[in-house]
């Protein structure tokens, strides 16, 4: 599966067009992090803990975005788009979207 | 009681401020050498294609959730009542989104080119003065990274 922000894959033709594709998660924060964090938040800087929670549901929102796009039938995701949004507090819902395309 | 209270608070603010700017120093030391030596790597924001022979090599993402600090967030809490420019928080988010561009940089060194980046702002978290919500904030850049077929 590619992925690309791009319009379109240089060099390569688009023979069939799937429409949207999305991939979502929420994830509420762990305790031991959220400890941490707090401490972290007297001093200020980076929350490492966090930084890895949020990669990692990235990571899956995109997966489940791939899953949807090869149960279509496609091979590529253009113009990906990634969106963040605090539902509740202490939680974060991941979202990433794109459009499913085969190319050749 | 309300004069433990008191110290704690000022000690806290005392910490936050020493602490707080010590990292932002070593923080912005970090992040101008490390643009120095990624200068090579172009980010670029537009969906227009440039010109010229390259092939993309996949996605390349970089994040960052950063925290400000006890002191700030006083100032900030301050700032609220008169209004205008909070100085405290841009220098955080400039330093969030630089982190950011520069990791999304460093997870693919042999890239020439990253195209169409796209930098995402998300607040986490609650954003309250209160003691228990941790105000923290995510900043997410990507973009397509591509080798030159020169």
């Amino acid at each position: 599966m590619e992925l690309t922000t791009l319009q379109l894959i240089p060099g390569k033709r688009i023979v069939e067009h799937y429409g949207l594709v999305t991939g979502s998660t929420i994830r509420a924060k762990h305790v031991g992090r959220d400890i941490m964090a707090g401490v972290k938040n007297i001093f200020g800087g980076e929350l490492r803990g966090y930084t890895e929670l949020l990669k990692e549901s990235r990571e899956e929102a995109t997966q489940r975005m791939i899953a949807e796009a090869t149960q279509m039938g496609a091979n590529a995701i253009l113009n990906l788009r990634y969106a963040t949004s605090a539902v509740a507090p202490g939680a974060a819902e991941l979202f990433a979207y794109g459009t499913a395309v085969r190319v050749e | 009681m309300a004069n433990l209270d008191l110290i704690v608070f000022l000690s806290l603010l005392l910490l936050g401020y020493l602490v707080g700017s010590l990292l932002e120093w070593r923080h912005y030391r970090s992040i101008q050498q490390r643009e120095a030596a990624l200068i090579h790597q172009a980010t670029i924001p537009s969906e227009a294609l440039p010109v010229g022979k390259y092939q993309p090599i996949g996605l390349a993402t970089g994040s960052v959730v950063i925290s400000v600090d006890y002191f700030k967030r006083f100032l900030a809490g301050l700032r609220n009542i008169v209004g205008g420019r909070i100085t405290a928080y841009e220098t955080l988010i400039d330093r969030a989104r630089r982190e950011a561009v520069l990791r999304m940089k460093e997870s693919t060194p042999q890239a020439d080119m990253f195209l169409n980046v796209r930098i995402e702002t998300a607040a986490v978290g609650s954003q309250h003065l209160s003691k228990r919500g941790v105000a923290c904030l995510e900043v997410v850049a990507y973009g397509t990274a591509v080798i030159s077929q020169a």
